[in-house]
């Protein structure tokens, strides 16, 4: 039984909270530490940070991922860059500054005192980062170079070309490389975690799959972190990699950790519109293009079809300008995703099936010239036109909302710790200190903040009670687990019927963007309570999963994720529909303000709601904690982007 | 459009491979080759047969996990750029693609088109780091770094370790990723206390995984989807001449 | 702990020593052809250089033992590169489609071989002054110098003999379009800059050779020069 939510915020002032709790904080000798088994699932920023740095500390890791490499994981395609209050550019920032950026980017729907810290500790990523030898863009000077990312009132945004997260997951990955030399880490790549075993109600091990060999294996250890990344991919397409999946969170779930915010997704608003049946993923063109792009569709049905040019300015409709004069093209990521959705609502898209609307430079580049166009963006016209053949320099580019980022995620107190002894959860995968919107580079941050410097530090007030407690997998709770894991593969195997995993997938994809997306109402999402425990039932009734279980089989690692998204996909609807108001990127039609902005309820939804499993399908609806937020610091405020 | 495909088939490292050919019909032009295998795969399922193995993640050129030598080049014909980014319009319809995995010794076979590449990996391991402690770091700005020089180290490391310079490379050479990396460290200053060991305890991993030796023919550059420049290799090798005097004449 | 051995069985020691080695027989080839190319200026001049060089003695023989080491490692340490590199492939591709790899970065051992096959019988034959009956019976000439030019007339006169002179002659230009780039970037002297001016300055510098070492032959063919002394 779960009782009240303790979110375990310390006490004191907001700017003494993390201080105070790290003096308050247990510790764990050097010569204990190499006695602890920490299991890391995960190696993308928040995993391989977290791994690499508890190894360094002298913990035996065990550090799994489901890619061939380390280097692969999803935090690699990030592109436009790391918040830190570093003020290099004397522009006014300050860590209070991007601490209620952030706190009010997200709409207010996440934990002060963690987003404080969040803030606190991004300057000690930039330092790790460059020491680690991290190629952040640097001035003729020889100093770090900062650029204004996602509306930010201040340049504070540290990047590496467009390949930020890529650069910062490698000085990750590069560190746990040398903990794998070093023997304090155990790389299991192409290691998918199935479930999560308990013992005495601490999270005590996980049961894997070796994707290359089929093996299923139990690995015990004393706690085990979660940095298993973001959901997004239950909507079928969206810009996160193919693997990217909610199976290793939602075992979790079903084995009592709570669910914190299923429903808050974020719909990035610059990406590249779906062409056709056949896509399989969406790619995302940097936030960054919105700093000299401008955004517009044609005022009237009939000039859609027109080729852009040939639609005299007169003609368009800028609606971003027209409707947030002082952020005009700059409006954050929900406001932009749900006006694109709105305009092509009104039959105003552009391109194949009317999804998607215009960003032309047309106007930057006879204000700075092509060139400087060109090396501002070079690089992401270059990927527009690989995947479009067509030049953005001539004709403007097509642009359309698609999911990308989870703010959903476990529940977590202050120590990142679950509900679950034991059971930690870092990065995306936690329900996280975004709230009900993430502002760009801000999830690269949370990622590494968790990961080299909070972790480590709140880790032991777990672990410090816990020498001697490790189970071995011979417990019967591995036997069961390992069991039920078998089972499941093979009943996977077993359905034999008639359809393919990619029908099932699409066919929740389309009905959750229809339903849960970018606007959501309780008819609709009433609806989708009801088709998708049909659509389940039809799944395990008619797929066809290929191949065998006892070898490598791509098939069969897709069946188990897409399985896990049918049954997630429900709560996220349970969610949207308990949280009767607007809030952040969860947009309930029901709840706007008059001119069409999400509505807040601070009275009742002020709260991060937890779900607890009870059971699948119409009756056993899981039940609902919440964990009411409290606001000392920070007042809260109708966001106002006019 | 329709294709002929001659696809490479192996069920696991031990069993014997051979060429299948499949047809992919009706595949609209802006799809991209990994989702016309995808489609191919899913119509190889509907008729009780065993999909093509092939490995992807990102699907947009960044992650470097999918690996085809398509029609005897790495990657594809359009470079640069990786698999996931090559788009079926690039080919002429009715045309036969020959689909193959990497091939090089150390990059042992999994399935089908699916190789293991920890041998890259390996080779980062054995030094392609800087050891910073968490906790431990200076002041970002208290190191300047000439702006020269950092554009340089970027370059080098947008590596995305897809190994298709080996693939690529007549000799199955590793030099391009080795240098890469090598030389991303090497400009910086950061870089610096490692840099000797470094570079000799890489190049003694890359030869120990049983890689073949640079002749220089610059195929591996023509390949990489991240432009890496081959002109890193010689860095690399001032990097080694530079490691081997030190520690013959130093110490 | 890297030092010596170490340097010379890992990959980049052994091209390093390719490459020096392959530097000390260009410069061999490039002397030897400013040497060469004085049969056009006349029977003295040959003769006179090549007794020169006959008088530098223990230097001459100097020069030989260092160019027989150079051939000795160069050809040691490319095959066994070449060997590695079938190794590190044993499966290869069914299609093949080459970028940027030149045919003659490609064919380095074959037309190594080929060359050291032209100079082992290059050898015999001026050297050793063999395959010729002629060659016993030239005087010397006025100043008592053994007759090089008309040697090199005479041998050239044999249309076979100048053929294979020039096959070997044009393997060695294949070798060197590539080997004289190849050499800047082992030895780590190379650039972004500077790679396409390389390629491109190699061919051109191999391919004089060519025209330099192969104008011999074909002037004598051509009836352009005659032996210093009718036989
Ligand atoms: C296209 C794109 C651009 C972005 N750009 C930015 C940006 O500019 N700035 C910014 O701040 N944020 C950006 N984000 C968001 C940010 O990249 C991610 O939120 C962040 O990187 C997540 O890191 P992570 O470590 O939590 O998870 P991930 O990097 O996704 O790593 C997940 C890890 O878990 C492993 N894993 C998952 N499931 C299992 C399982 N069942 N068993 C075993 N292992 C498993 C994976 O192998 C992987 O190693 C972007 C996201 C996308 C998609
Ligand atoms: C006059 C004779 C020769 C000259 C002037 C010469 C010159 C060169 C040069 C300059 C290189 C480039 C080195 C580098 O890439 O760093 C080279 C490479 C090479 N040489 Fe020679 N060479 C000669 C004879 C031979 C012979 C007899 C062989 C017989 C096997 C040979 C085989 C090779 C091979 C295989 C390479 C390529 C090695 C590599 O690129 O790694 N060469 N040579
Ligand atoms: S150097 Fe280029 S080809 Fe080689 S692994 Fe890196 S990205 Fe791939
Ligand atoms: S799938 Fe990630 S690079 Fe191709």
């Amino acid at each position: 039984m779960i009782g009240k939510l303790e979110g375990k915020v310390p006490p004191g002032p907001l700017e003494q909270k993390w201080r105070n709790h790290k003096n308050n904080s247990r510790l764990v000798s050097p010569n204990n530490r190499r006695k602890f088994e920490i299991i890391v699932v995960g190696s993308g920023l928040a995993g391989g940070s977290a791994a690499a740095t508890l190894g360094e500390l002298g913990y035996r890791v065990k550090c799994f991922c489901y890619q061939d490499s380390p280097r692969r994981a999803h935090s690699i395609a990030a592109q436009g860059g790391i918040n830190a209050a570093k003020n290099y550019q004397n522009d006014g920032d300050s860590v209070f500054r991007l601490f209620y950026d952030t706190i009010k980017g997200g709409d207010f729907r996440s934990r002060e005192a963690n987003v404080y810290r969040l803030a606190e500790v991004s300057n000690l990523i930039i330092d790790q980062c460059t020491e680690q030898g991290v190629p952040f863009a640097r001035e003729y000077g020889g100093l770090l170079a900062n650029r204004s990312f996602g509306g930010a009132q201040v340049s504070r945004t540290f990047y590496a070309r467009g390949q930020t997260g890529q650069q910062l997951l490698l000085g990750a990955y590069q560190a746990l490389c040398r903990q794998i030399a070093l023997g304090t880490v155990k790389m299991f790549p192409q290691t998918e975690m199935l479930d999560l075993v308990l013992v005495d109600g601490h999270a005590k091990g996980v049961i894997t799959r070796n994707l290359c060999t089929g093996q299923i294996q139990a690995f015990a250890g004393d706690a085990v972190v979660l940095a298993t990344g973001g959901y997004g991919n239950v909507f079928f397409l969206s810009t996160n990699a193919r693997g990217c999946n909610v199976t290793a969170t939602y075992r979790a779930y079903k084995r009592g950790a709570l669910f914190g915010n299923p429903c808050f997704t974020q719909i990035h608003p610059t990406c590249i519109p779906v062409t056709g049946h056949h896509q399989s993923k969406l790619t995302l063109m940097s936030e960054s293009l919105r700093n000299d792009g401008r955004v517009w569709v044609p005022k009237r049905t009939e000039d859609c079809a027109k080729p852009p040019n040939e639609i005299p300015d007169a003609d368009r409709d800028y609606y971003l300008e027209r409707k947030y004069p002082s952020f005009g093209n700059l409006a954050p990521r929900d406001i932009a995703s749900r006006a694109a959705k709105e305009v092509c609502d009104e039959g105003r898209g552009v391109g194949p099936g009317g999804r998607g609307v215009y960003l032309d430079f047309a106007d930057a580049i006879s204000r700075l010239n092509e060139d400087t166009i060109r090396e501002r963006y070079g690089n992401l016209f270059d990927i527009y036109q690989k995947i479009t053949a067509e030049d953005a320099y001539k004709t403007p580019m097509r642009i359309y909302p698609a999911v990308h980022y989870t703010m959903g995620g476990l529940w977590v107190d202050y120590n990142l710790m679950s509900n679950i002894p034991g059971l930690h959860v870092i990065g995306e995968a936690n329900f996280s200190d975004h709230g009900a919107n993430r502002l760009g580079a801000s999830a690269l941050m949370q990622g590494l903040a968790d990961g080299y410097f909070v972790l480590p530090y709140t880790l032991p007030n777990y672990l410090a009670g816990q020498i001697g407690k490790r189970p071995s997998t011979d417990h019967e709770e591995f036997k069961l687990v390992e069991s039920e894991v078998r089972a499941r593969v093979k009943k996977l195997l077993e359905v034999n019927g008639e359809r393919t995993l990619t029908s099932f997938h699409r066919e929740l994809g389309l009905l959750l963007w229809d339903k849960c997306g970018m606007a959501r109402n309780a008819t609709g999402l009433r609806e989708a309570l009801e088709k998708i425990p049909d659509l389940r039932d039809e799944f395990w009734k008619k797929v066809r999963v290929p191949g065998e279980g006892e070898s490598y089989n791509q098939s069969l690692e897709r069946a188990g994720r897409i399985a896990d998204f049918l049954e997630f996909a429900e709560l996220m609807c349970i969610d949207a529909l308990e949280r009767d108001e607007s809030c952040g990127g969860h947009f309930r039609e029901e709840h706007q303000t008059p001119d069409g902005e999400a509505q807040r309820d601070d009275e009742n939804f002020a709260a991060v709601f937890a779900w607890e499993f009870q059971g699948n399908g119409k009756v056993e609806r899981p039940k609902l904690h919440r964990e009411p937020l409290h606001f000392e610091a920070v007042h809260l405020t109708q966001r106002s982007y006019k | 459009m329709n294709f002929q495909l001659n696809v490479w088939r192996q069920a696991n490292a031990k069993s014997k491979g051979k060429f299948a050919t499949y047809e992919a019909r009706n595949i609209a032009p802006d799809t991209s080759f990994l989702e016309m295998l995808d489609i191919v795969n899913d119509e190889l399922t509907e008729r009780s047969e065993a999909p093509i193995a092939f490995d992807s993640d990102c699907r947009e050129g960044i992650c470097g996990a999918c690996a085809l030598t398509i029609n005897g080049q790495a990657h594809g014909p359009k470079h640069p750029a990786a698999a996931c980014q090559l788009y079926m319009r690039s080919f002429d319809d009715g045309k036969t693609i020959t689909v193959e995995p990497f091939r090089a010794k150390p990059f042992p076979l999994v399935r089908d088109l699916v190789i293991d590449r920890s041998a890259l990996d390996r080779i980062v391991q054995a030094g392609g780091f800087i050891a910073a402690r968490a906790g431990s770091a200076p002041e970002a700005n208290s190191i300047p770094v000439p702006k020269h020089n950092a554009d340089l180290a970027i370059e080098a490391a947008a590596c995305i370790g897809c190994g298709a310079c080996a693939a690529a490379c007549p000799n199955a050479s590793a030099m391009l990723f080795t240098a890469a990396k090598v030389s991303h460290l090497a400009f910086l200053p950061q870089g610096a206390p490692e840099r000797t060991l470094r570079v000799t305890k890489m190049v003694r991993q890359m030869d120990a995984e049983g890689f073949g030796n640079c002749t220089n023919t610059y195929e591996c550059e023509a390949v990489c989807p991240a432009e890496i420049s081959a002109s890193f290799i010689a860095k690399l090798n001032r990097e080694y001449a530079r490691a081997v005097l030190q520690r013959s004449v130093g110490e | 702990m890297t030092n010596f051995p170490g340097f010379y069985r890992s990959s980049i020691g052994k091209k390093m020593i390719v490459a020096l080695t392959g530097v000390i027989l260009m410069l061999f080839v490039i002397g030897h052809l400013l040497g060469n190319l004085q049969i056009f200026l006349g029977p003295r001049w040959v003769n006179d250089y090549a007794q020169h060089l006959r008088d530098l003695g223990p230097l001459l023989w100097a020069v030989r033992i260092t160019l027989l080491i150079a051939v000795f490692l160069h050809i040691y340490f490319t095959v066994s590169l070449a060997l590695d590199n079938r190794r590190a492939r044993p499966q290869g591709y069914e299609k093949r489609n080459y970028i940027k790899a030149s045919y003659a970065s490609r064919h380095m051992v074959v037309s190594g071989l080929v060359v050291l096959a032209f100079v082992v019988f290059h050898l015999l034959h001026f050297t050793g002054r063999k395959f010729n009956a002629r060659f016993p019976m030239l005087k010397n000439d006025p100043l008592n110098h053994y007759d090089v030019y008309s040697m090199m007339v005479y041998g050239f006169q044999n249309v076979y003999v100048s053929a294979f002179y020039i096959i070997g002659l044009f393997l060695l230009t294949l070798h060197l379009t590539h080997g004289t780039s190849s050499f800047f970037q082992s030895l780590g002297l190379n650039d972004k800059k500077l790679t396409p001016q390389l390629a491109f300055g190699a061919r051109v510098f191999a391919w004089l050779l060519f025209i330099g070492y192969t104008a011999i032959p074909v002037a004598v063919l051509l009836g352009l020069i005659h032996p210093a002394q009718q036989l």
